[in-house]
């Protein structure tokens, strides 16, 4: 299935770029699209423990199924304010 | 004015390209007006509105700070504000917020964020207010990417989590102290 991925601040540096269109497999997790993208950009390994992430706009767990289509965001610590 | 009319409203002083509709909630490049703000939300029937702004400062862990770049996920800050407009409603029924962010380049001594909490009652309005601040520092989508003398750096606070009844009860007790 086709999703496309948005990065904010640090990870958007990182992957050099703030879109990113992925084919996942079928059943796959928000979980899953993070673990393809440290495969490809493997120094946003250490954001593993403090990403959060949205799906469609909306806050979401890392356990949520993705569709296809969907649209999944992941953001790093924020610092608003 | 005649003896006896009432005095004109000044809760429609718009300037600054506001206008007349704006969202109580909003995230925008251009600079803010928390004059403008506070007049989102502030009805005959409060006798207070508090108000917060917060400023770029010059220094950031002895770092001599030149500006500051602010990036925003917009929808989700704006979903998010509405949350904390809610979360201060069921803990103030009487009170209303508005909060406004500011994204791109934000210069020393400019306003990034400006917050309104209005209530017939000054102690609601002062608590709601510090209780937003403190929410949008735990859970609003956005990033400062700070520009100081010899580099620059991503600001990274919080992990955000919206449903942490932990950070809320964090939140609330600082308002309320």
């Amino acid at each position: 299935m086709h999703v496309n991925i948005r990065l904010f601040a640090r990870l958007r540096e990182l992957a050099g770029a703030a879109e990113l269109a992925r084919q996942l497999p079928e059943g796959s997790s928000a979980h899953d699209a993070w673990n393809t993208l440290v495969a490809e950009f493997p120094a946003m390994k250490d954001y593993g423990g403090s990403i959060s992430c949205a799906v469609n706009e909306e806050y979401s767990r890392l356990s949520t199924l993705l569709r296809d289509g969907d649209e999944v965001a992941f953001l790093p610590p924020v610092s608003g304010g | 004015m005649r003896p006896g009319s009432a005095p004109a409203r000044g809760r429609s002083t718009i300037s600054g390209g506001y206008t007349e509709q704006m969202a109580a909630f909003h995230v925008t490049a251009a600079p803010l007006d928390v004059q403008a703000v506070a007049g989102l939300v502030t009805r005959d029937s409060d006798g207070a509105v508090a108000t917060f702004v917060g400023l770029v400062r010059d220094h950031n862990a002895g770092r001599a700070v030149r500006w500051l770049d602010y990036e925003a996920f917009a929808p989700l800050a704006v979903k998010t504000f509405e949350q904390i407009g809610g979360e201060a409603a069921a803990q103030w029924p009487d009170t209303r917020l508005a909060i406004h962010h500011r994204t791109g380049r934000v210069a020393i001594g400019e306003a990034s964020v400006a917050i309104a909490a209005a209530s017939p009652h000054r102690g609601h309005a002062f608590a709601a207010c510090r209780y937003a601040i403190e929410r949008v520092k735990q859970i609003a989508p956005i990033w400062k990417h700070e520009h100081f003398e010899g580099g620059e750096v991503w600001i990274e606070g919080a992990t955000a989590d919206p449903a942490d009844d932990t950070a809320r009860a964090a939140a609330l007790e600082r308002a309320c102290t």
